[in-house]
């Protein structure tokens, strides 16, 4: 696949756009490279970025309402038939609320499919629990031969989807962020399903991220080196396969490791972290930055990251603390 | 159909339901849905004999038509006709529901075989087949998709999203073939789950409805030959366990283990039938 639409001036354009527009970009470059290329939506176009998209390709876009299921199960059939096939819709919607279908069409049958899971995390939180995904990434890791990959911008978000491509399996790309997601990686940047990727070299602790948290992951490390804490910030968007020798690497170096997500510290990344470490004899010790297990009162997005204590200044505090 | 087709038809049926005996006497102690196959054999056996464009030594033939069994736990017959259409061998047939077998006691995808999807999670096979239909359409090919689904199976939402998306997207190369024999896992369809009038739900939902009796040949083979735009759907009255006194409209076979003595009896019922 052709990825010369990933060049300077979209670069520069997607990360004032966020993930979900961006996404809606790339749908209308893919769609000129290719003809098998389907993207199923249940009635959110808009949300999704696909107006356009709608509009310009309507023979390869299919909304199927508000019926998740029936999403999954109509791009399984399409994808046994040969179709290369996208779904998307809110993370919640897109994932949990058709799990089965998933399990049993795409994980047990290996038909493959593309999800894209919009707004995930927390930043619907004014709109309630209900929008907000902090689940996802557990519900779907314990599913055999499904990728799960949380892209930290949208050069990484271009890359993941490009890959889908090359994968023999289904793959949810888990969107998170807002409107405007700052760039972290530029065209040189090699996204590789298993692989993670470091981002600045360190000793005394390793903080790992996924998702548009790798940002937050970067800050941390910026104010720690002002106490005088060298943090190395490894970029973790492929959860699933996951990069263990990175890990085990980290659990022999590091006494400290962190983990950042925005998620349930329950069966996402902080938790497939641990199950490697775990296995091995390793030195480190881990804290888990994410959501406490917990549905709060709601509230604007910065305002949850907050509290949930998933911002650079509370982190870094606590990770202090740690070393002491 | 003239009397001589109806008649192979019937005999093709006996076959599948001695079969069915075979395979259930070979599965023992882990049982196997018995009641629930024998009502879909003779919509099968119509099905399989007289309107799928099918080749058992090209199971992967582009122009094949689609069959999906969503009522996957009655497979016992499904496998019977897949063995007597040569896609399945008689040795294969006795792996039933055996440990490492390919053959369990829901399908597992394996198109060689000639299963197209795996089932067994109820209410999951018409998207299925809504999916495959919708791209045998972008491809402009004149094959069809049948989904065989079970009334049970109706109380799972599911169900509808899939019957309101085809009527929708203008299947008319989808049949859907409604196994109504009124009982389902612990009780009837009344007791359980009342589907009250099947036959207007599924019309409100855009499809052309034909009902029929699911055991006589010659209407189940006119529903299928049945032109319209539209999705089909035949609703077929149907009589779990058909075949043998024991089991019709029996709900205990359900899911039952099939003794010797039961296997002796129901042979010799066939044979006099």
């Amino acid at each position: 696949m052709r990825d010369d639409f990933i060049n300077a001036r979209n670069l520069k354009l997607w990360p004032n756009l966020g993930m979900r527009a961006t996404f809606g970009l790339i749908a209308l470059e893919l769609a000129k490279l290719d003809e098998k290329l389907i993207i199923l939506t249940g009635d959110v176009s808009t949300s999704a970025g696909l107006d356009r998209y709608r509009k310009n390709y309507p023979e390869k876009y299919i909304d199927v309402g508000i019926a998740e299921q029936n999403l999954i199960g109509i791009a399984a059939g399409l994808a046994s038939e040969g179709h290369n096939v996208f779904t998307t819709t809110f993370a919640p919607f897109q994932t949990i609320r058709c799990l089965e279908q998933i399990k049993v069409n795409l994980g047990y049958m290996k038909h493959k499919v593309c999800m894209v899971g919009l707004a995930s995390g927390l930043v619907l939180g004014n709109l309630g629990y209900t929008h907000c995904c902090i689940e996802d990434i557990g519900a779907l890791r314990s599913i055999p031969n499904l990728s799960i990959v949380s892209p930290a911008d949208t050069t990484e978000l271009a890359k993941a989807l490009l890959e889908f491509y090359n994968s023999k399996n289904s793959m949810y790309i888990r969107l998170t962020g807002g409107s405007n997601v700052p760039q972290i990686f530029d065209n040189e940047y090699k996204f590789k399903l298993g692989m993670s990727k470091t981002l600045k070299k360190g000793d005394d602790v390793a903080i790992i991220s996924t998702g548009t948290m790798l940002k937050t992951a970067l800050e941390t490390a910026e104010i720690l080196s002002k106490s005088n804490i060298s943090a190395e910030v490894i970029n973790f968007s492929s959860i699933k396969p996951i990069d263990k020798k990175k890990i085990l690497e980290i659990g022999n170096k590091f006494g400290l490791t962190a983990t950042i997500e925005e998620h349930n510290i329950i069966g996402g990344l902080g938790s497939a972290v641990s199950e490697c470490l775990s296995a091995e004899s390793s030195k480190t010790k881990q804290l888990f930055f994410g959501i406490d297990d917990k549905y709060t009162k709601g509230g604007e997005y910065q305002f949850l990251l907050d509290k949930f204590n998933l911002k650079a200044e509370k982190i870094s505090k606590m990770i202090i603390k740690h070393l002491k | 159909m003239n009397l001589d087709e109806i008649k192979n038809i019937n005999f093709f049926s006996k076959k599948i339901r001695s079969k069915i005996l075979d395979i259930s006497l070979e599965a023992g102690a882990s049982s196997s849905h018995f009641g629930g196959s024998l009502s879909t054999v003779d919509l099968l056996s119509v099905l399989y004999k007289k309107i799928l464009k099918l080749d058992s030594k090209n199971p992967l033939w582009e122009n094949r038509d689609r069959f999906i069994l969503s009522k996957g736990h009655a497979c016992l017959g499904f496998y019977a006709i897949l063995n007597e259409l040569g896609f399945i061998t008689n040795d294969e047939l006795t792996l039933f529901e055996k440990n490492d077998s390919f053959l369990l006691g829901h399908p597992v995808l394996n198109k060689d075989k000639g299963i197209e999807f795996s089932n067994g999670s109820l209410g999951m096979g018409l998207s299925l087949g809504v999916g495959v239909a919708i791209s045998l359409k972008k491809k402009k090919s004149n094959n069809k998709v049948y989904v065989l689904i079970g009334d049970g199976e109706c109380n799972e939402g599911s169900i509808w999203e899939a019957a309101m998306s085809a009527s929708h997207f203008n299947l008319g190369n989808l049949t859907a073939i409604l196994d109504n024999n009124n009982l389902q896992q612990t009780g009837s369809n009344n007791e359980i789950m009342s589907t009250k009038s099947l036959d207007s739900k599924w019309s409100s939902f855009g499809w052309e409805v034909i009902n029929i009796d699911g055991h006589n040949i010659n209407q189940i083979y006119e529903a299928y030959k049945f032109e319209t735009k539209k999705p089909k759907l035949i609703l077929a009255k149907t009589i779990k366990g058909k075949g043998f006194s024991f089991s019709e409209n029996n709900n205990d076979w359900h899911h039952k283990i099939l003794t010797k003595k039961q296997y002796e009896e129901a042979k010799k019922e066939i044979n006099e039938r």
